[in-house]
């Protein structure tokens, strides 16, 4: 049976089709529907780890059982696992283990564009790469396939575009369950003491070797005789984008990205008069292609930032364009936003009026940074706010006092801010920090975590106590407040400021998204036209539901009483959810509730 | 044989129900035995941010994405958004626009405004018969249903895909739309259509 299937949903399928029975990671696009659509398969485990570490642990742990397990994550969670993972590439799998990294060239939604190829390199792990969601339900097969047959992790990596495509793929039956769980003891092979490790290390270029030659067979890599005038060497998403634009050349399309089939590489470069590679980020293939001493073109035509589509590679081989030649008119811009009764526009305006240093971090909440809440001076990778805050503060000294501030979603502190809220607590700062816990890992679409009190698959939880977490770790002024409750919020935010050591304030209100249904009842505000004074102040908060209309442009004539005032807020009555944040804001008590 | 491979983008704002109807033309195209590919960006877009959809369709397609260009038709569920792509647009394309203004946040602020004459400026670029605009909201609201602006759009959408009957895009929305609003979306796709 044929179906339309995203890449993501592939993977899940595929997964599933071929008895993996263990999934774990963290959320984080472009990977987050690969597990949670794996979830939903009959007679699997998966789960929703703290972070992308303990999701790689785990199904470490799995594979050592004897299981096929698989741990997903975007690249940059790759970053946060690199340490089990270089490690296990040299215990390798017993079962079989098979890590995911979804790329995302462009940095669609990340805060870097790294090219996790160099991963496989680095950390000696094989590497698959699909260039369709068919490709990808049969690629997630064969890397399970190879984990067993070479006792190795394997990576499958793919591209924002290859995850979140959708293609035609044939779904097939689940082959039958096979339990071959057990406990093998194997210290010499998992015990990575210097002693055992050195003899792994060994095992590990054997490996490698093996699966090398595995490669010049493999028949995911095949070349595709065209035109010999110009072969292309290519791997992925851009093999797409290159036979659209040429379908007449000749490809050498890899499907394994590490290790490289040499023989073939070079058998392919010897039949065509003019190679290229076609590559997305780095030059990966480029620089071991060059490193045989094959005469190749590459990151010379090509871009090394963004991701392709067919108009960059024809542009990078012909060096022209074939598209119509078009002006486009400047038009406003259109960058997502804090939703309209989104709590977090509370706690950031307050503390924009508070004029503080405030390291931020990876979710929604990062958007506050943009106009008209400009509340965020920092955001570098998951967790990093508390440290960033904490390192301020230490340096700055009595000068920073009262005006550094930490800011971390709840998700974000299960994932990476535990221990660095112990740092602050033990070598104690002055840094107040500040988790904006929204009950839900709200950026990625709503995934659950240790505090939300549920598992990915539904079950019920303890709920993490951030408040109880907090005082053990060692904080000593532990707060909660609505941020929504804008001069509670400003109050609190003031008095700790100015308190001696470190503070953790829990500013806590659910995500607008997940209150829906009762923001659609809510009743909504409107501005009485006759009462605003034009001051602009309700604007500033930055909600999508509130704009000015402006009296000249909308042919009105000015007010009588007060004839220099432009114009007037108005509320859009299908975007207001009722959360009173700008009523609250407004002195002249011009915003009020419907009435009726 | 000629590998004629089609290609429709279809733009607007977070939730106007654009990823639904590209995934709707997916399956027509499918169920008529074309391969199809289709690409989107998830992510950021749900807050707010611009939506755009890539829908590829022929006897083998390749690539999701459309280079600058090569599109058939421009779909733009807002206004001004259908501004923002006319670069991929190909020489003899067309350009489908929903009849509808969503205020970016720096018009919301009065920080700039909101372009003029956006549809006088399309006409005088790409000719009176290369330019439709439907009244999206307008025609929903008569199907009985305003939240269906974008079968209205797919009902527009078909009449330029001459290949394809109303009667195969509406075997797809019976199958995809929950029961109880299927009424009001097969009046608006015929609205559409007819606009």
């Amino acid at each position: 049976m044929k179906e339309l299937m995203s890449g993501n949903e592939a993977i899940a399928r595929g997964a599933w089709e071929c008895g993996v029975t263990f999934g774990s990671g963290y959320p984080g696009t472009p990977s987050t529907e690969i597990l949670e659509t794996f979830a939903q398969y009959k007679g699997v485990y998966a789960e929703w780890s703290p972070n992308e570490k303990v999701g790689l642990e785990v199904a470490i742990g799995a594979a050592f059982a004897g299981a096929r397990a698989m741990a997903v994550m975007k690249h940059v969670g790759v970053n946060v696992a690199a340490d089990p993972l270089f490690t296990v590439s040299y215990t390798g799998t017993n079962g079989a283990l098979v890590i995911i990294t979804a790329d995302d060239p462009s940095l669609h939604s990340s805060q870097n564009e790294q090219d996790n190829r160099n991963y496989a390199k680095f950390a000696k792990i094989p590497m698959l790469e699909p260039a369709d969601s068919q490709e990808a339900k049969d690629f997630v097969k064969i890397a399970f396939d190879l984990s067993e047959k070479f006792d190795t992790p394997v990576f499958l990596r793919t591209t924002t575009r290859v995850s979140h495509s959708k293609s035609v793929v044939r779904v097939d039956e689940p082959a039958e369950a096979v339990d071959r769980t057990e406990i093998r003891h194997l210290p010499l092979k998992y015990v990575m003491v210097p002693m055992n490790a050195r003899a792994r290390r060994i095992e590990v270029e054997k490996r490698t070797q093996a699966v090398r030659e595995w490669a010049e067979t493999f028949e995911g890599n095949r070349v595709e005789m065209g035109s010999t005038e110009v072969g292309i060497i290519t791997a992925g998403m851009p093999y797409n984008y290159a036979k659209d634009a040429f379908p007449g050349y000749s490809y050498l399309k890899l499907g394994l990205v590490h290790p490289l089939p040499e023989k073939m590489i070079r058998e392919f470069a010897s039949k065509v008069k003019k190679l290229y590679v076609v590559e997305e980020l780095d030059p990966f293939i480029e620089e071991q292609v060059k490193a045989m001493g094959i005469e190749v073109t590459g990151k010379a035509v090509f871009p090394y930032t963004n991701e392709f589509d067919p108009g960059v590679v024809e542009k990078g081989i012909t060096g022209k364009s074939s598209a119509p030649a078009i002006t486009l008119q400047t038009i406003p811009p259109r960058p997502p936003n804090l939703c309209p009764g989104c709590p977090h526009r509370g706690l950031f305006y307050s503390l924009n009026k508070l004029k503080t240093f405030v390291a931020g971090d990876i979710g929604c909440y990062t958007l506050s940074y943009m106009k008209p809440l400009s509340g965020m001076d920092s955001c570098i990778c998951m967790g990093a706010s508390i440290g960033i805050a904490h390192g301020m503060s230490k340096a700055l000294g009595p000068k920073g006092k009262g005006k550094v501030v930490g800011v971390i979603g709840d998700s974000t502190f299960i994932h990476s801010g535990i221990t660095t809220l112990l740092n602050v607590a033990y070598n104690r700062s002055d840094a107040v920090i500040i988790i904006a816990d929204n009950r839900t890992t709200a950026m990625t679409g709503m995934q659950e975590h240790p505090a939300t009190g549920y598992t990915l698959q539904g079950a019920k939880a303890k709920e993490l106590d951030f408040e109880a977490l907090g005082r053990v770790l060692g904080v000593e002024h532990v707060e909660v407040i609505d941020p929504l409750e804008f001069k509670n919020t400003t109050e609190v935010l003031k008095r700790e400021l100015q308190t001696e050591g470190p503070s953790l304030i829990i500013s806590r209100a659910p995500c607008v998204l997940l209150m829906s249904k009762k923001a659609a009842k809510a009743k909504h505000f409107i501005v009485d036209e006759d009462m605003c004074i034009g001051c602009k102040v309700c604007l500033s908060c930055g909600c999508p539901a509130i704009s000015w209309k402006d009296f000249e442009k909308a042919g009105l004539p000015p007010k009588a009483d007060r004839k220099k005032q432009k114009g007037i807020a108005v509320i859009d009555a299908t975007l207001c959810t009722g959360c009173t944040f700008c009523a609250q804001l407004c002195r002249q008590e011009a915003i009020t509730r419907e009435e009726g | 044989m000629e590998n004629k491979v089609k290609s429709l983008l279809l733009a607007g704002v977070g939730g106007q129900g654009i990823l639904l109807a590209s995934d709707i033309i997916c399956r027509v195209m499918m169920d008529k035995g074309y391969d199809v590919k289709k690409s989107e960006v998830h992510g950021m877009a749900q807050r707010g941010g611009c939506v755009t959809s890539h829908v590829r369709y022929g006897n083998k397609v390749y690539s999701p994405l459309a280079g600058k260009g090569d599109i058939d038709m421009i779909v733009s569920f807002e206004k001004l958004e259908s501004l923002r792509y006319l670069d991929y647009l190909k020489s003899e394309g067309m350009v489908l626009v929903n009849d509808e203004e969503i205020y970016p946040p720096s018009v919301n602020l009065g920080d700039a405004d909101y372009p003029k004459d956006v549809y006088e400026s399309l006409r005088s670029q790409f000719g009176q018969e290369r330019v439709k605009v439907i009244p999206g909201p307008e025609l929903a609201a008569k199907s009985g249903n305003r939240r269906a602006v974008n079968t209205v759009m797919l009902g527009a959408i078909s009449r330029f895909i001459p290949e394809i009957s109303p009667e195969d895009w509406k075997k797809v929305l019976k199958e995809v739309l929950p029961e109880k609003i299927i009424k009001a979306n097969l009046i608006a796709f015929d609205l559409g259509r007819a606009a």
